[in-house]
């Protein structure tokens, strides 16, 4: 009777799992645009906040990233689509300037890939 | 004439309500080309809410903005006039600031700079001791803001960001050995209490005593959780707001879960069949320790891979004497500006780049250029900041400061490259997106199997195997294979003057077989000199000087100025030529003091019926001596052939002889003729030769090269090659110094020689070599532990996996990777020094 109490909340546990980490959606934020340029401020602590941006493609676009920590994980941020990487020094403003032509998902993320964001880009 | 007075102080919002909220700015702006720039900037000004007034004056380059602070800020402002295409000059530098100890200094701080005039913004930040501040150089200077953070009571310095980031890598590193040490420490009497069989005063302890003195252990635990494992437990539940998993995630379940049991059952040994309690509060500690020290072992190999950069750096100098308002004065190197004067005296570090304006003297380029020869410098050459003054002294003005020297723009590229992703990277990349919560699942199934078909004590082994599962999996490997790899090897390649645009370049370069070398300025110095005049007929050799040498003074042609200096040497003055035309692939043509000239090779002669007779054999003569011909006819006459020969540079054949030894095929490609081609080929060892291409050819001829299957890499000088260089499977531009087109090469090769290239392949063969092992190992390790760890060899063999191993292994694993990408650097170089 036991084994199957612990079976069946093993495998409740694994769907969980599955989905709150691989499928559930993200908060998405909307860059804002001023003068014809979006922009979108990041915060960087422990991960992107936010770590879903949509933007509009053929705009150019502004990501003003501010790193929180000092944890060496987050001291780069790589945009690999656009070849765009970025030092982030603690505690710094750094603006990254992106000009999205195509649309499209675009992953960014630290230099190991332990932290993510995307950039979602639509017409 | 009503005077208005401009407020220039309090060029920032922290304005009193005096004005009734309005204050009146004087902004330097920059790019304004013509007076209709004014019109637009001041209608880009004027759209904005909480500007009353706007006006730009295209003489003096100002902005004089009247506006409502409490409804626009500065940084508003500025923004606009950049998004509308220009600029405003101000200056951004950020200083240390000592003795701050709480928010309220830091307001003190923030409303004097931003009080204080001339500043545009200023950020404070507590954590960092830092202030970062923009200003306008017209109105304000370092000192001025100094003097100002000095009013407000304290201390300041110059902050270079490098120096922070060392400085809270040195905090993080003290913080984890001190993580470390309470870990260990703890992890002692814990241990003694986890297995009191091999400790004589526990030994034969009554299992009451021995209960407390677990739950002893539970509660000397915490501290370790709380303490040494906080960075886990905090990143994961940052991690989990993001929706994400990582290794801090794996660490905190971990160790958790085996805490909770373990306590649990310390205190609640009712709920567990027979004597299964084991406390696992060793696992707690020990586990959390090695995985901390790991990642202090980590973070310190880690210094090490960004030494070459730092070594970069070091170049710069931190001081100038420049000349001001009459006056010499020494200034920190930030403050320099372009059109400064800087004095420059023997033994000192040229500070920046410019043109030198008065004095003489040699400087050693050898850091930059690999020239180890002093270069000459006289009034109007460059002078490259970073470099040596060797004896003399001299005068330059700043053409290129800060962030534009070449110094500055190499280092920043290398930093770029170091960050940038190869392709390889990929299947890892996608493998970690889903690796932690994979291991999760597979915990959780270990568990499941081992509760329902394991032997006794189930629950314990279904725990361990969890735990175990947990803790062995490392997913920092994954993401530290490459990029390890790929700093020490861009970094390396940096320090022997070779220019790596991103991981991609070095991938592809690793798998290079084939180098074109463009003849002209890559395998051959570039100077061509004017070496033979033979005449046929009744003409003479100054003669034909002299109308050649008329008809190149019009000609862009490469060869122009061996003719030119030819006419020179021999005391020739050529006249200007008339009707001068210029036909691609062919020569040129003119008229020169009424005589019909034609220049070029022998297909002009052909086209205008020049009857060559012995002079062709001469020309393969001289052809065969590695000398381009060039034919002249007088009034549809031949009259004669000239030779002009550019020398070989000194280690050409050196290079392509060890470029052949990595089995690389070298391909020559010119717009010279054939024969002559061949010959200097000949001489340095090349097989194949693509002669009589025309520039706009050179592309086409790497595409054909590639349709046959091969991975090409194309050299060439960078400013007629661009095309070819982009054609190629990895373009390299080669020059010296600054004069090298940075931007278009995927690797650009900072001193001039041909050497170059086989380093730049060698190095990048041997990262990714190191690259793959790193990944290998990554793999390897946690595809072959993850499923031991879980009990699949318990069926087989009995075998399960201590825990605490566990951690030993996965604490170490990054040790080994970063480890491993280090051994690059003690890679040696062929062909060059050190």
């Amino acid at each position: 009777m036991d084994k199957t109490i612990v079976t069946a909340a093993g495998v409740l546990t694994i769907g969980w799992v599955i989905w709150f980490f691989l499928f559930s959606k993200k908060k998405e934020y909307r860059a804002a645009v001023s003068s014809g340029v979006q922009e979108v401020i990041i915060k960087v602590k422990g991960g992107y906040t936010p770590d879903l941006i949509v933007a509009k493609a053929g705009k150019p676009l502004r990501l003003l990233f501010t790193r929180e920590e000092e944890a060496s994980c987050t001291e780069m941020v790589v945009f690999e689509a656009f070849n765009k990487s970025a030092k982030l020094p603690p505690y710094e403003e750094v603006t990254v300037e992106l000009l999205p032509e195509k649309p499209g998902e675009y992953d960014f993320s630290c230099q190991m890939g332990m932290i993510r964001g995307k950039l979602i880009v639509e017409e | 004439m009503i005077k208005q007075q401009v407020i220039i102080p309090s060029a920032t919002t922290g304005v009193s309500g005096e004005n009734k909220g309005e204050v009146r700015i004087e902004l330097p702006i920059a790019g304004m080309t013509c007076a209709s720039c004014t019109a637009t900037i001041e209608k880009a000004l004027a759209s904005i809410n909480g500007i009353s007034q706007a006006n730009l004056n295209f003489a003096s380059k100002k902005a004089f903005v009247s506006y409502a602070p409490t409804r626009v800020r500065v940084g508003r402002i500025l923004r606009v006039i950049k998004d509308s295409g220009y600029d405003v000059s101000s200056e951004k530098v950020t200083l240390k600031i000592r003795e701050m100890t709480c928010a309220s200094c830091v307001r003190k701080v923030e409303d004097a700079l931003k009080g204080s005039p001339g500043v545009i913004g200023a950020e404070v930040n507590l954590g960092s001791e830092s202030a970062a501040i923009e200003y306008l150089s017209s109105m304000t200077d370092l000192k001025s803001l100094k003097k100002t953070i000095e009013s407000a009571g304290y201390k300041t310095g110059i902050e270079e960001s490098q120096s922070r980031e060392e400085d809270s890598k040195v905090r993080e590193y003290r913080s984890l050995l001190r993580r470390f040490m309470v870990a260990a420490i703890i992890s002692l009497p814990v241990i003694a209490v986890s297995y009191p069989k091999f400790f004589p005063g526990l030994k034969d302890m009554e299992m009451d005593t021995l209960r407390l003195l677990w739950i002893g252990a539970s509660i000397i635990t915490v501290p370790v959780l709380i303490y040494s494992g906080s960075s886990f437990f905090k990143g994961a539940v940052a991690a989990f707001r993001h929706r994400a998993a990582d290794m801090n995630t794996l660490i905190a379940l971990g160790t958790g879960m085996a805490w909770l049991f373990s306590t649990v059952a310390v205190l609640f040994p009712e709920l567990f069949p027979e004597n299964t309690i084991e406390p696992y509060f060793d696992v707690v500690s020990v586990v959390i320790a090695l995985v901390v020290l790991g990642q202090a072992l980590e973070l310190r190999a880690k210094g090490r891979t960004s030494e070459a950069i730092k070594k970069l750096m070091g170049l710069q100098a931190r001081t100038a004497r420049v000349i001001r308002k009459g006056n010499e004065i020494d200034i920190a190197i930030e403050e320099v500006l372009v059109g400064d004067k800087v004095i420059v005296r023997p033994g000192d570090k040229i500070p920046v780049d410019g043109v030198l304006v008065e004095g003489r003297s040699n400087v050693d380029e050898s850091m930059l250029t690999g020239e180890s020869l002093p270069a000459e410098k006289q009034e109007g050459d460059e002078v490259i900041g970073g470099t040596i003054n060797n004896t003399g002294a001299f005068k330059f003005k700043a053409t290129k400061v800060g962030k534009d020297t070449a110094l500055a723009m190499i280092i920043k590229m290398v930093q770029e490259a170091q960050g940038s992703k190869a392709p390889i990277q990929k299947l890892a990349d996608t493998v970690s997106g889903y690796f932690v919560p994979a291991v999760m699942v597979i915990a959780v199934t270990s568990f499941i199997l081992w509760y329902d078909l394991g032997p006794e004590p189930r629950i314990i082994l279904a725990l361990l195997g969890a735990v175990t599962t947990l803790i062995v999996a490392s997913p920092c490997v994954l993401g530290l294979a490459t990029p390890t790899s790929l700093m020490i090897g861009i970094g390396k390649a940096a320090e022997n003057g070779i220019l790596i645009r991103n991981g991609e370049a070095i991938q592809v370069a690793s798998a290079l077989d084939t180098v074109v070398l463009d003849k002209t300025g890559t395998i051959t110095i570039g100077k061509p000199a004017l070496t033979d005049v033979i005449i046929i007929g009744e003409g003479n050799e100054k003669d034909v000087v002299r109308f050649a040498a008329a008809l190149e003074k019009n000609s862009g042609h490469p060869l122009a100025e061996a003719i030119l200096q030819g006419a020179r040497t021999r005391d020739i003055v050529p006249s200007d030529p008339e009707d001068f035309k210029a036909i691609p692939g062919h020569g040129v043509e003119g008229i020169v003091d009424g005589y019909r000239i034609t220049l070029g090779n022998r297909k002009l002669m052909d086209r205008v019926g020049a009857d060559l007779g012995d002079l062709e054999k001469d020309s393969h003569t001289l052809a065969d001596e590695g000398k381009t011909p060039i034919f002249i006819s007088i009034d549809g006459k031949a009259a004669g052939v000239i030779a002009v020969s550019d020398p070989l540079k000194e280690d050409s054949i050196e290079a392509i002889k060890g470029l052949k030894g990595l089995g690389v095929d070298v391909v020559m490609i010119t717009g010279d003729n054939r024969r002559t081609a061949k010959a200097i080929a000949k001489r340095v060892g090349i097989d194949r030769v693509l002669a009589e291409v025309l520039p706009e050819d050179k592309a086409r001829e790497v595409q054909k090269l590639q349709l046959e299957g091969r991975k090409v890499a194309f050299v060439g000088d960078g400013i007629n090659d661009a095309p070819a260089l982009a054609r190629a499977d990895v373009g390299m531009a080669i020059g010296t110094g600054t004069d090298v087109a940075i931007e278009a090469s995927d690797i650009t090769l900072i001193k001039g020689s041909l050497l170059g290239i086989q380093a730049a392949i060698s190095i990048s063969k041997a990262t990714m070599k190191n690259v793959r092992e790193n990944l290998f190992g990554a793999f390897f390790y946690n595809t072959a532990l993850i499923p031991v760890a879980a009990g699949i060899l318990y069926p087989l063999w009995g075998i399960t996996m201590n825990p605490i191993l566990a951690g030993a292994a996965m604490a170490m694993s990054s040790v080994t990777v970063v480890s491993n990408a280090n051994r690059l650097r003690f890679l040696k170089v062929t062909g060059r020094d050190g």
